[in-house]
């Protein structure tokens, strides 16, 4: 391989480290208006009033919006595949404020300054209503219910209970988990919590729209799935889809956070009334209380366990808090076991339980990991468990209970996202590799219930194993278009969406090497809904396996396309033909790609060498990961750090062996921010009281432990040059994989996210 | 009001608004390369140098550094001509989304102004200010190491 599993310098890395690239907000129009949003103080209310007279009469205020002057499309923010597995429960603006931060009305003026000024003299008379912080409340009779308008629903069969809180359920059984359990040599049940969580992306939500020549409306938006962006504002806009253009231009992160749209319509509402193009640019504040989260899970796991080690039921019960609108209500809710049980694939009895609920807080979405973090949580200890309960090395315990090559789960089929899942066989599984690479690098077999202890501080090691998906089999969707031109160069205009990922240099980097040509000669276009072909975007670790097909495929009719003019100029049979160095070769000829180009551009049968592909899976081969954790506990006081954390991972083949690391020491960290340091703080009426990166505290390099990531290569034969997927599995790791560590050294169990000293502490005392 | 600013060793009169910070004077001006990730001095990204130090430029007001110099990310390379702390976060794939990077660029080229051969430990603290999401930091200390050592084989 020539440019594939080569770590080639990302391609866009150069102009961003300058400061040339442009994120949405480096766009500027010259008569550019600006907006900002009036958001709910109350966590449930009803506005009774609203008056914008007053904030009219200020100079510069061009337009308000609010619940009195918008249609009332009910939608899903969720950007998902059509129709959407999330209930449409939201509209643009309503007359029902449900959380704080819920949206009031937006106001477009000529200045920020001038926006922020209107916001403050708007008038609005509420009837607050009782709210709903305790999502293990929701489902309680007499408690407030959030969504009881009748036309609210899924798009698509779903059980969908609004009027008890119920935003989605799910409930699949592998045998009898009930009668597992009694058959058991052990038993185990035990429930865990998981918390709210920011993607903290750096870049804060935003979008800026205008009106081209010809009246469209064009949006560049921050967002992971521009084609869903265009279909959903199309629909709450009631404007034809060719009507609007959307350009992801740069983005800064996303992790999910950015799979949602609820920003675009207002914008594009604005310049559609004014003809103004229209900013709005989320401040950091307003990003933590009113963009998206990760949703809050309390997490049951009831298993049983036999002495020779075998486990032979596991259920997952999960309750899970969507906040106030069920954004991925069921996706992420299913995930946490069709991303989890198949990891254990031969119990013979299994469930997976689960229900989303609605309550007065912020609104939970797409989250890196999506569900299985929260799942594995629970599962990863528990695992732990049980490999101690019968004095099994939990590594052992792990490479006889997991599944191999060759095999399946029953999970792949039940369970999938909004409906059945597919039958899928396992034919690429690193795991047992990763559990020993791993093992070695924290020094395992020395440290292991070994308790070193050096004062009050004792140390401890720690492991979780883990797998995701690539992404949806039998529903996401990928094209490419690939066209030469005459210096033989390639354009790639795809419609995966490159979100900081390096899924712009992945793709070309498939492209070239099926064509044989370097990185520098593929120009790559990304998401340009005018312009590029369609894509779902960018989640569900599915670009590189699913779009990075779609290039393979695509550059492989390009090679025909190159191979019959070539084969026309030579008078030479297209069989005899080999490309090679960027050239067509044959036994006593050669061409230069240049000059092919330039014949079939300029001189004989003039035609455009060009191709077009799409892909969709049969199959989401998982990835596969150990993760091991070493940790240092004070005895005296809770306090703990990490002294080194280990990330085996097989993905597959690493197109780009640095950027894969970089995915998973991004979700390595952001899962030990979350795991150890973040945490949403409200107060008694909803009110998140830590908005900013001083009080909600995410690591820095100074923060950093001793982190080491490990590649460990299988060929997946479904992807392309073998790829699977390696975005979202590493973020799942750090919660489990420390808390087991914390035991190891201390004998302690926390049940609950955050990790903290305080929790530390108090269980030791009362130990 | 106007104040003069030296912006990347040029001489420029701006108009502004009193309360206007540096950070809104630059982009308004189109040093789009200073970003902003959150406004409170939290988090880097609007990093630039003022006079010799790296300041959170949301957090100057521009009224009070009149006739002071700033050197922005613009000023510290370019694509045809890139300093080698950013040839370095690139080699090292230290770069995601970017939108961090020019900030860490401002942070790492003001610690090596000052100290040519940085332990770990000082690199790491020269970077305590800026926040990254996508990278994790490992490839970041990584291209800065590599830089550190460019420079003192020079
Ligand atoms: S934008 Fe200035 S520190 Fe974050
Ligand atoms: S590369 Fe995205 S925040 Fe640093």
């Amino acid at each position: 391989m020539k440019t594939v599993g080569k770590s080639v310098k990302k391609i866009d890395s150069l102009s961003l480290s300058t400061g040339r690239m442009k994120f949405y907000d480096d766009y500027s129009f010259p008569d550019e208006a600006y907006i900002k949003m009036l958001f709910s103080p109350h966590a449930h209310a009803k506005i009774l009033s609203i008056d914008t007279s007053q904030a009219e009469k200020i100079d510069g205020v061009i337009d308000i919006l609010h619940f009195k002057n918008v249609p009332r499309i009910l939608h899903t923010t969720a950007g998902q595949g059509f129709p959407e597995p999330s209930p449409y429960d939201a509209v643009m603006f309503d007359n029902i404020m449900r959380f704080v931060g819920d949206r009031v009305a937006a106001v477009l003026a000529e200045t920020p300054a001038i926006a922020i000024e209107a916001i403050s003299r708007i008038k609005v008379e509420y009837e607050i209503l009782e709210a709903v912080f305790d999502y293990e409340k929701s489902m309680d009779k007499g408690t407030t219910v959030l969504h009881s308008e009748k036309d609210k629903k899924y798009p698509i069969p779903i059980p969908y209970y609004p009027e008890k809180n119920i935003a989605a359920e799910v409930n699949i059984d592998i045998g009898n988990l009930e009668q597992g359990i009694v058959e058991s040599d052990y038993r185990f049940e035990e429930t865990f919590y998981t918390h709210y969580g920011a993607h903290a992306m750096l870049e804060p939500h935003g979008v800026v729209t205008y009106l081209d020549e010809n009246n469209r409306l064009v949006i560049i938006t921050a967002t992971q799935v521009p084609f869903h962006v265009r279909r959903i504002c199309a629909m709450v806009l009631q404007i034809p889809i060719k009507k609007i253009r959307v350009i992801k231009p740069r983005i800064g992160g996303g992790f999910g956070g950015k799979q949602e749209v609820f920003l675009e319509y207002v914008a594009g509402l604005f310049t559609l009334r004014t003809g103004r193009p229209a900013k709005i640019v989320y401040t950091r504040a307003e990003v933590f209380q009113s963009s998206r989260t990760r949703h809050p899970m309390r997490v049951t796991i009831r298993s049983g366990l036999n002495k020779n080690g075998q486990i032979h039921a596991l259920g997952i019960e999960a309750l899970m808090n969507t906040g106030a609108y069920g954004s991925h209500a069921l996706t992420v809710l299913s995930n946490g076991g069709s991303k989890v049980l198949p990891l254990t694939n031969k119990v013979p009895h299994q469930r997976f339980a689960g229900t989303t609920v609605y309550t007065n807080l912020p609104v939970g979405g797409a989250y890196r990991g999506y569900g299985a973090t929260q799942s594995y949580f629970a599962v990863g200890q528990v695992m732990d468990m049980m490999a101690r309960k019968i004095d099994l090395d939990v590594l052992d315990f792990y490479k006889q209970n997991t599944i191999k090559v060759g095999e399946s789960s029953p999970i792949f089929e039940k369970l999938g996202e909004g409906k059945e899942g597919v039958k899928m066989i396992v034919d690429s599984c690193g795991l047992e590799e990763c559990i020993d690479l791993g093992a070695k690098e924290i020094g395992w077999n020395s440290k292991r219930n070994k308790r070193i202890i050096n004062g009050t501080r004792a140390r401890g090691v720690g492991m979780v194993c883990l797998m995701q998906g690539s992404g949806i089999p039998r529903i996401d969707m990928g094209a490419a278009y690939m066209k030469m031109n005459e210096d033989g160069s390639f354009n790639l205009d795809i419609g995966a969406t490159d979100i900081g990922t390096g899924s712009d240099t992945i793709l070309g980097q498939i492209a070239a090497e099926t064509l044989g040509v370097d990185i520098e000669d593929i120009i790559v276009l990304s998401s340009d809904t005018d312009q590029t072909p369609f894509d779902v975007g960018a989640y569900a670790s599915s670009t590189t396996f699913i779009s990075g097909e779609a290039v393979r495929k695509c550059a492989l009719k390009i090679k025909e396309e190159i191979f019959k003019v070539a084969s026309e100029m030579a008078n030479i049979p297209i069989e005899k033909l080999e490309l090679k160095n960027k050239q067509v070769i044959w036994t006593g000829g050669k061409l230069d790609f240049k000059d092919i180009c330039i014949y079939a551009l300029y001189t004989n049968n003039q035609l455009q060498i060009q191709a077009t592909a799409s892909n969709i899976a049969d199959v989401s081969p998982p990835p596969f990961s150990a993760h091991f954790a070493e940790v240092e506990v004070d005895t005296a006081t809770g306090e703990f750090s990490i002294v080194k954390y280990v990330a085996a991972v097989d993905c597959g083949t690493a197109i780009n062996p640095k950027l894969a690391e970089g995915q998973v020491e991004g979700a390595v960290v952001n899962g030990l921010c979350w795991a150890l340091t973040e945490e949403y703080k409200f107060n008694e009426n909803g009110k998140m009281v830590n908005a900013d990166f001083g009080r909600y505290k995410i690591f820095t390099a100074a923060d950093l432990p001793d982190l080491k990531t490990i590649l460990v290569p299988t060929y997946e034969p479904s992807g392309p040059y073998g790829a699977k997927s390696v975005s979202e599995i590493a973020i799942n790791g750090p919660g489990p994989a420390i808390a087991n560590a914390i035991y190891d050294a201390v004998g302690i169990r926390i049940h609950s996210l955050p990790l903290t000293a305080e929790k530390i502490y108090e269980k030791l005392k009362q130990k | 009001m106007k104040v003069k600013l030296n912006i990347n060793n040029h001489d420029k009169l701006l108009e502004i608004h009193p309360g206007e910070t540096l950070l809104e004077t630059l982009r308004n001006n189109n040093f789009k390369g200073v970003k902003c990730g959150c406004g409170t001095g939290d988090c880097g990204a609007c990093l630039v140098i003022l006079n010799e130090d790296a300041v959170n430029s949301c957090q100057v007001l521009t009224a009070s550094i009149d006739g002071e110099s700033v050197t922005t990310i613009e000023g510290i390379g370019s694509m045809d001509k890139p300093h080698l702390i950013q040839e370095e976060l690139v080699k090292a794939g230290a770069v995601q989304c970017g939108y961090c990077t020019p900030g860490i660029v401002i942070s790492a080229y003001t610690l090596l102004k000052k100290n040519q051969n940085p332990t770990d430990d000082e690199i790491k603290a020269a970077l305590d200010g800026n926040l990254c999401r996508c990278t994790g930091y490992v490839k970041i200390l990584d291209g800065i190491k590599n830089a550190v050592k460019r420079m003192s084989a020079k």
